[in-house]
């Protein structure tokens, strides 16, 4: 399964990115970042890009650091970053928490945070991650940057609002309050797939209640993003067993559930009420 | 000759030592075939739908491309099988007329480097008229369905029946009946290493070297000639460190046909090494079964009848040389097991599908066939409402030798207290109150334990009941010690990770008194070691190891005869030990490396009563031996996902003398593991027009070190008389028993909810479709 | 076919001056234009782990990598842990463990035991299990794997 040819450019400079892009784009070029989503695609032929600019010579691409109000992630930082707290808080903690969930160790030293996101696999623990924080994703290209909302990056199965001759730069996760607590839960068949349904939720407390609820969920529809209708579940309410249970009805039954030949919608609902309980258990302990 | 190894000092027979393979492996001095560099690389440009007419091959012009055409001198591969109405199906090379399998090859193209072939094999555009694909081994049997081969009516490729003279009797006399529906999903043994071939031409000779993954050689070598049409005498074929069999690789794949006859057409080399997404499509498949039955019980739990019905999909061809009839032959003889029961009728056919072809994998059926008869065992013992383990109590074989109702002579074994020994050491009861209060917390936990017997080591006779053609079973061994005394044993086994150049060298060692390092076994080169039958069945170690035996205690009378001449002395008087030959109650001694010497360079001080030289022949055709185990599992069920996590497993096995422990126990780690696989895990998958969805290894999952837990292993050896060495096989015992282990603790953990999980693998969207249907969810 | 370039790959310390295409991934260059063929191609989408070499001292599955983009980093692959005659503690554990069978997936498993555990020495034993998860063995069942690991993790600890 050997990838059909291709011409390798070597950018060193984000400017020299979007040139690149400008000029290849529109002839079948591709950003390879990682590689750990796009190689495979490659090898099995389903992806034939004639150019490839790769982006892992770029100065700058590889910054990660907290910039006022927001962690900036920068399109060569690799999954590995974050097997360490990369920010004191519960960010860092949310962040390594979800990290080992991600394929493998091997995967991890190569992938990108930002590469997950442009791949926008519906499975992508990252971009729950994105969608569940309201992350903003900073795009180049020759006709300069533009920060969008995640809600409008991920549109669909492998599908951004990326423009052809685009490419996303760095991902802007905004910082969490001190007393945020945070919950994940993801169900695969084995440790390290791609998760079949994962539930990320933060929320503070505020006189025994919780406020400012955020409840992810991904794997299970074409796209992750947060889920309202569990949100509103839990919003002014104490925390407590029966309304996780609740919350998770309320996530399973607004969700346009992915099937195939193995997995019925009534399975993916199931999965969704299991993971959503089950990161808000989380979130307590 | 029954007595084992005589000891001679030292025993290396029954320890752990280091296997002597190793040194290469992890140093990545292995050889593998992918590793051959060649002129000519091939790729195979296969099917892409399941059955249809070819009308036409377009390739680019002055492409190398082989199309059926071009290769009409050869003729198919035509396993035949005399017994159980098989029909004989030939499998042509390359497509000729129509296609059967989606992945069947077509036409073969050869470039310079893979890269190259596979750009070309890209170019290649193939007409195909598609025609209704059958899928479904149940559908396969309607009125009305496509006919795979027109030679086969009804789809029906082969159909054992039996019957018992009293069964209607005895069926009538049953007390309670209880009925099993089992189905086991498509398997693809997966080896590490896909199948890969390289074919070199040998100019000054003609010969052709084929060297590809196998695990019979020497058949491969024959069956190719007799296709190809060249003497053996030209052909080597070469099984160098193969990463893994498991059966797959026992049968003859057309595209090392193709390799050969390429490489003599371009006088090259030539070379193809399968990909991963080809392997999962088109390498061998297996297990695609269906078994229903009805067990009758007396009103004392006492098994006294089965009824079986088979399906066996066998795919779209017929594997050589065992014949598709493995499977389905295999569950019709061994179904009833190690249980004691005399009255059985079964019927059990292989049926033609618009699949891969099937081939054997390890257990072949007995995964199968355990699974059912165990859910038979755990469902009666509901029904009477005992214990799993009281009613095998009940029913298993106890008195030896017995004779199943099939007509298989069940050597000395010890079922009963494999599984009294597991029971023991998982402290059942315990398990029980654990069990309540997890219930009452709402978790699930559960235990399922499967008793089953392994068939192993058995020779040619056996295989002649089966109506085989080439009836394989014998084992020969070549055991020469040169000049410097060192030992060279040429075997005819082809082991591919099994630890047999250790095993063996134990063996010999114990017998001639030397030091297995200064024993070479050779093996996997038919220029090198003589005929046999290559490495399945778990078979290796009873057959070849017997043939050892037997050739190096003919070494040592030599040897023995030798040193009596030369130390003037009674052979009553010699023993052989640490290298030598000494007298006993003296310090006269004469070494190994002298007497070898004196064998090839003085034979005249031997007066003519010894032969010059130093190489004796061993061979072995045994009945056979079956080794027992009983397996346990213990597993939580994740109700709200359907998620299985198996806790603990452990294993009581009796498999005879054990030559080496460590290997021995790595074989039953690996068959529980890919046990575990099979019933949790693993499937090929293909939607109704006859596309595989789970080509690549993100759909297609083996098990990781997350869901194998730690196996524990506890052991009896029963001294067999079936088995020169004392030894029984045991290689496939971890894969036949661990699913049903697996299955029947699921059940136990769900037990309060009436669903009966009687399918693997055992997923979590079936578990938890099973739940809904029960109506029992909370 | 695209244009080959001439790069040069530093394996096991020894630089290789080879001619590739940018697709040619670096497990093939390794294998064949380098002539390093102890390093396994199992599935060539990056999941079984046989191809696992350290580049940087990164264990990478160098199936999804191009041998273009490993220029100037230091690979090492099964053939260069042992020094000379002397074997690397984890060769020793596997030999003494049985933690091989038919030895495919053996490199791929040496190279993420020893890459692992040269960056994090500490490693829990969870930690340890979960990152052999990485890799696929269809003859061992993983019980030997774990233990020569385990002791080989304790062996080079201690030096």
């Amino acid at each position: 399964m050997k990838p059909a040819s291709f011409i390798r450019h070597v950018p060193r400079t984000a400017q020299q990115v979007v040139e690149a892009l400008a000029e290849f784009a529109p002839l079948d070029g591709r950003i390879l970042a990682g590689g750990q989503s796009l190689v495979p695609i490659m090898a099995f032929r389903m992806a034939r890009p004639a150019h490839l600019i790769d982006i892992n010579e770029v100065e700058g691409l590889d910054r990660l650091a907290v910039d006022e109000t927001f962690l900036s992630i920068g399109a060569r930082v690799r999954h590995g970053a974050f097997h360490k707290p990369v920010i004191e808080g519960p960010l860092g903690r949310l962040l390594m928490f979800v990290v080992s969930h991600i394929a493998h160790y091997p995967i991890r030293m190569r992938g990108t945070f930002c590469g997950s996101l442009a791949h926008a696999d519906p499975a992508s623990e990252w971009c729950l991650v994105a969608a569940t924080l309201d992350a903003k994703l900073v795009l180049q290209s020759v006709r300069g940057e533009r920060v969008v909302a995640v809600t409008e990056f991920l549109q669909g199965i492998m599908s951004t609002s990326l423009a052809e001759d685009e490419f996303l730069a760095e991902a802007r996760l905004p910082l969490l309050p001190d007393d945020t607590r945070f919950g994940f839960y993801e169900f695969s068949r084995r440790a390290g797939d791609f998760a079949m349904a994962a539930a990320l939720v933060t929320y503070r407390i505020s006189e025994g209640m919780i406020v400012d609820a955020h409840v992810g969920i991904g794997g299970a529809e074409d796209r992750a993003r947060r889920v309202e209708e569990a949100e509103a579940v839990l919003n002014g309410q104490a925390p407590a067993q029966a309304l996780f249970v609740a919350a998770g009805e309320a996530a399973a039954d607004a969700i346009d559930p992915l099937e195939d030949a193995q997995t019925t919608a009534e399975y993916r609902r199931d999965l969704v009420r299991a993971v959503t309980r089950r990161a808000l258990e989380r979130s307590t302990q | 000759m029954t007595a084992h190894t005589k000891s001679s000092g030292t025993s290396w027979v029954g320890r752990s030592i280091r296997r002597l393979e190793d040194p290469a492996l992890v140093t990545g001095q292995g050889r593998f075939t992918a590793d051959l560099p060649a002129n000519h690389w091939v790729r195979f440009v296969r099917s892409s739908v399941a059955a249809g007419k070819l009308e036409s091959i377009t390739a680019p012009a002055g492409a190398g491309i082989i199309t059926a055409a071009d290769i009409t001198a050869l003729k198919p591969i035509r396993p035949m099988l005399s017994k159980f109405n098989y029909v004989p199906v030939g499998q042509p090379i390359l497509a000729r007329d129509v296609v059967r399998f989606t992945g069947e090859p077509i036409a073969a193209v050869y470039a310079a480097s893979k890269d190259e072939a596979e750009d070309l094999a890209e170019q290649v555009e193939v007409a195909i008229a598609e025609t209704a694909a059958l899928v479904d081994g149940s559908l396969a049997l309607l009125e009305g369905a496509p006919l795979v081969h027109a030679e086969a009516p009804g789809n029906v490729i082969v159909e054992g029946r039996i019957r018992t003279p009293d069964f209607d009797d005895v069926w009538r006399s049953a007390h309670k009946v209880f009925r099993v529906n089992t189905r086991s999903r498509r398997q693809n043994a997966m080896p590490m290493e896909a199948r890969a071939g390289h074919a070199i031409y040998e100019a000054a000779t003609g010969r052709v070297t084929l060297t590809c993954t196998t695990q019979m050689p020497h058949l491969m070598r024959t069956a190719i000639c007799d296709i190809v049409g060249l003497r053996e005498s030209d052909l080597r074929v070469v099984a160098p460190d193969v990463g893994g069999g498991f059966g797959q690789k026992m049968s003859l794949a057309p595209e090392y046909v193709l390799l050969v006859w390429l490489a003599r057409r371009l006088r090259s080399s030539v070379a193809w090494t399968e990909d991963r997404r080809e392997n999962l499509i088109a390498s061998f498949h297996s297990r695609d079964q269906h078994v229903e039955l009805e067990g009758a019980f007396n009103a004392d739990g006492k098994l006294i009848a089965v009824s079986a019905n088979v399906i066996a999909n066998v795919g779209a061809y017929s594997c050589f040389p065992t014949t598709c009839g493995v499977e389905p032959l295999m569950a019709l003889a061994e179904l009833p097991g190690p249980y004691d029961f005399r009255a059985y009728s079964c019927v059990s056919r292989g049926v033609l599908t618009h699949t891969c072809p099937m081939a054997p994998y390890r257990g072949v059926s007995r995964p199968v066939i355990t699974l059912a008869m165990e859910r038979l065992m755990d469902k009666a013992a509901c029904g009477f409402e005992i214990e799993p383990t009281e009613i095998r109590r009940r029913n298993l074989i106890d008195k030896f030798p017995y004779t199943s109702a099939t007509g298989l002579v069940f050597d000395e074994g010890t079922y009963k207290q494999t599984m009294e020994m597991a029971i023991d050491a998982i402290d059942v009861p315990a398990f029980r109150k654990q069990q309540k209060v997890a219930r009452a917390n709402g978790r699930y936990l559960g235990i399922g334990f499967a008793t089953f017997s392994e068939r192993t080591g058995y020779g040619s006779p056996a295989f002649a009941a089966r109506g085989m053609e080439i009836t394989p079973g014998w084992e020969s061994v070549f055991l020469t010690v040169d000049p410097s005394g060192f030992v060279e044993a040429r075997i005819g086994a082809s082991p591919h990770g099994q630890g047999l150049r250790t095993t063996l060298a134990q063996i010999i060692a114990d017998e001639i008194g030397i030091d297995p390092q200064f024993i070479t076994v050779v093996h996997g080169d038919t220029d090198r070691s003589p005929y046999g039958w290559g490495t399945f069945a778990s078979r290796s170690l009873v057959i070849s190891g017997g043939a050892s035996l037997l050739a190096a205690q003919k070494i040592r009378a030599k040897l023995i005869k030798m040193a009596s001449h030369m130390l003037e002395a009674s052979p009553d008087d010699i023993t052989l030990k640490s290298g030598s030959a000494h007298v006993t109650g003296t310090d006269r001694s004469v070494s190994i490396v002298a007497m070898a010497r004196a064998a090839y360079h003085q034979t005249h001080i031997f007066k003519g009563e010894i032969e010059p030289g130093l190489t004796e022949v061993g061979s072995y055709d045994p009945s056979g031996t079956f080794s027992n185990a009983c397996h346990v599992a213990l597993v939580e069920v994740d109700i709200a996902t359907g998620q299985v996590d198996v806790q603990k497993f452990l294993v009581a096995e009796d498999a005879g003398l054990i030559i080496n422990p460590m290997i021995a126990d790595g074989q039953v780690h690996g068959g529980v593991a890919q046990g575990i696989g099979n019933a949790l895990l693993e499937e090929i998958i293909y939607d109704e027009t006859g596309n595989i969805l789970t080509s690549t290894l993100a759909d297609f999952l083996p098990p990781t070190t997350h869901e194998i837990p730690e196996i524990e292993l506890h052991h009896i050896a029963t001294l067999t008389g079936n088995s020169i060495t004392k030894a029984k096989g045991l290689g496939e015992g971890g894969a036949i028993g661990a699913p049903a282990a697996v299955i029947g603790a699921i059940n136990d953990a769900l037990s309060a909810f009436g669903v009966s999980i009687d399918e693997m693998p055992a997923t979590p969207q079936r578990i938890r479709a099973a739940l809904r249907s029960s109506g029992k969810m909370a | 076919m695209s244009e080959k370039s001439d790069i040069t790959l530093n394996i096991n310390g020894r630089d290789h001056h080879i001619r590739v295409e940018s697709r040619r991934t670096l497990v093939d260059a390794i294998r064949e234009e380098c002539g390093q063929s102890g390093t396994h191609i199992g599935c060539e989408h990056g999941v079984c782990g046989a191809c696992t070499v350290l580049v940087a001292g990164e264990p990478v599955r160098s199936c999804l990598m191009f041998a273009q983009q490993a220029e100037g980093k230091a690979i090492r692959t099964v053939e260069g842990l042992a020094q000379g005659d002397e074997m690397h503690p984890m060769q020793r554990a596997f030999m003494d463990h049985h933690g091989l069978q038919c030895g495919f997936c053996t490199p791929g498993f040496l190279m993420l035991a020893v890459g692992v555990l040269e960056r994090e020495p500490e490693i829990s034993d969870e930690n340890l299990i979960d990152v052999l998860s990485s890799n696929l063995c269809r003859c061992t069942g993983y019980q030997n794997i774990i233990k020569a690991v385990r002791s080989a993790a304790a062996e080079m600890r201690r030096s």
